[in-house]
């Protein structure tokens, strides 16, 4: 249990320090930014403690805001995903995922992919939408959504396949 | 009383979930009215340090452009110097007074954003160097923005990059007003609207501050004109003004501090009683 909690902060650190400091200078074709600090929420174990989920991810989305000077939209954006992370988990992986011990870092299959591809859309529409917040935008907003998800996409799959448990 | 209680146990996840939410949409809306949140800003304590520890390192990789920056603008300053009529005769610096209407802090860029809509500089000075809110900022090459939020050591810069931003500008050859703002299309265009008709434009010609603002002195660099349109609606200009900057890299900055603002400030306010 003990050990559980050391792993999420240490991945709360972690994924704030590497989106403030790498990710969000990035700036592909000169807007596109990844957002893969998301895959804390991703990664939180499945039967943790959901409270534990929301307060930590509101604290990660708002102090990047602070970093990003706006406002509340990633907290705004955290939230949502972490609050609908179970209906994702039941589109996903089936009713039943509870019981089974779904484990996200692990080989790709079309569930877990499923899995990321929903909850990176969720957040980023939603982080975009509240980011720009005029809706005479909206075609930007989709645009550059599905940019930054296939972006994210790519680097979350990647970080995952790196801090990949060794031995299983 | 009961039942008050019952409630709040059986609903506490959704009701800590709303809670929340509602904490960040409240934030997120102020962030985009013009008198924004102070607490969440990259002016504090923890942001700030955090940025201009980084910025010291990635500072080193461009000193050679920052440098050729500054040498460039010393010989312009020089070659003013020695156009001058009379070397001798340069109006000397009065150290009680100040050297003429307006001071400069400088100030350096520690973390900069281009890539959304609302766009904001953190530079590495605040309150304890004398930045205020709506104070000018520039750089050799023409106008940032202006000073949004102010810590002790740090300071928030609405970038001209903002499309909340909207700041006086005019054509320099024919003194023709107009609002310069940003349709968040691309980093190196700005817009001027609501140029009258009657303006003779062209294209290459030269956009400066206008002397109808407070916050900057007149003849600031802008840019030159790359495209003309009118407006079909309001049957005034809009230019497309290609910056002289290039808001993507900065450096090293200037933040003009206006004697007269305050004075002006008052004396619109008394007129409006």
């Amino acid at each position: 249990m003990n050990s559980a909690i050391l792993v999420n902060l240490a991945r709360f650190i972690l994924l704030l320090a590497a989106q403030v400091l790498i990710f969000n200078n990035m700036n592909f074709l000169g807007y596109i930014n990844p957002y893969p600090y998301l895959l804390f929420i991703i990664l939180y174990p499945v039967n943790g403690n959901k409270y534990g989920l929301l307060l930590s991810s509101f604290l990660l989305g708002i102090i990047l805001d602070m970093f990003c000077n706006s406002g509340g939209v990633h907290a705004a954006s955290c939230l949502a995903l972490a609050y609908y992370r179970p209906y994702i988990f039941k589109f996903s992986f089936g009713l039943s995922y509870e019981y089974q011990t779904v484990r996200l870092n692990d080989i790709l299959t079309p569930e877990r992919f499923s899995f990321i591809l929903f909850s990176v859309v969720l957040h980023h529409f939603s982080l975009f939408l509240l980011e720009v917040f005029r809706l005479n935008f909206l075609w930007e907003i989709i645009l550059k959504t599905i940019l930054s998800t296939v972006f994210t996409i790519i680097i979350c799959i990647i970080i995952i396949y790196i801090i990949k448990p060794s031995k299983r | 009383m009961q039942q008050i209680f019952n409630f709040i146990f059986k609903n506490s996840y959704r009701l800590l979930f709303l809670l929340l939410l509602g904490t960040s949409l409240i934030l997120t809306i102020q962030s985009h009215s013009y008198h924004r949140s102070k607490i969440i800003s990259s002016a504090n304590f923890l942001t700030g340090g955090v940025y201009e520890r980084i910025n010291s390192i990635s500072e080193y990789l461009n000193l050679k452009t920052q440098n050729e920056e500054l040498a460039l603008e010393n010989a312009r300053l020089k070659s003013i110097i020695f156009n001058s009529k009379d070397t001798t005769s340069l109006p000397k610096i009065d150290t009680i007074r100040g050297v003429s209407k307006a001071n400069i802090i400088v100030s350096k860029v520690i973390h900069n954003s281009y890539s959304s809509y609302e766009n904001y500089l953190t530079i590495n000075s605040g309150e304890a160097a004398g930045v205020k809110s709506d104070m000018g900022v520039i750089n050799s090459a023409g106008i940032i923005g202006i000073v949004d939020k102010t810590s002790k050591n740090y300071a928030t810069v609405i970038s001209i990059l903002n499309v909340k931003s909207q700041i006086n500008a005019k054509i320099k050859k024919s003194n023709h007003f107009g609002s310069l703002v940003w349709n968040g299309k691309s980093t190196g265009f700005v817009q001027l609207i609501d140029v009258p008709r009657l303006a003779s434009v062209r294209k290459g010609d030269t956009i400066v501050t206008g002397g109808q603002s407070v916050i900057f002195p007149e003849n600031i660099g802008i840019g030159t004109i790359n495209n003309i349109f009118i407006d079909n609606k309001t049957n005034y200009y809009t230019l497309n003004i290609k910056l002289f900057n290039d808001m993507t890299s900065l450096g090293h900055v200037y933040i003009i501090k206006s004697k007269d603002s305050e004075e002006i400030k008052n004396l619109e306010k008394k007129e409006n009683e």
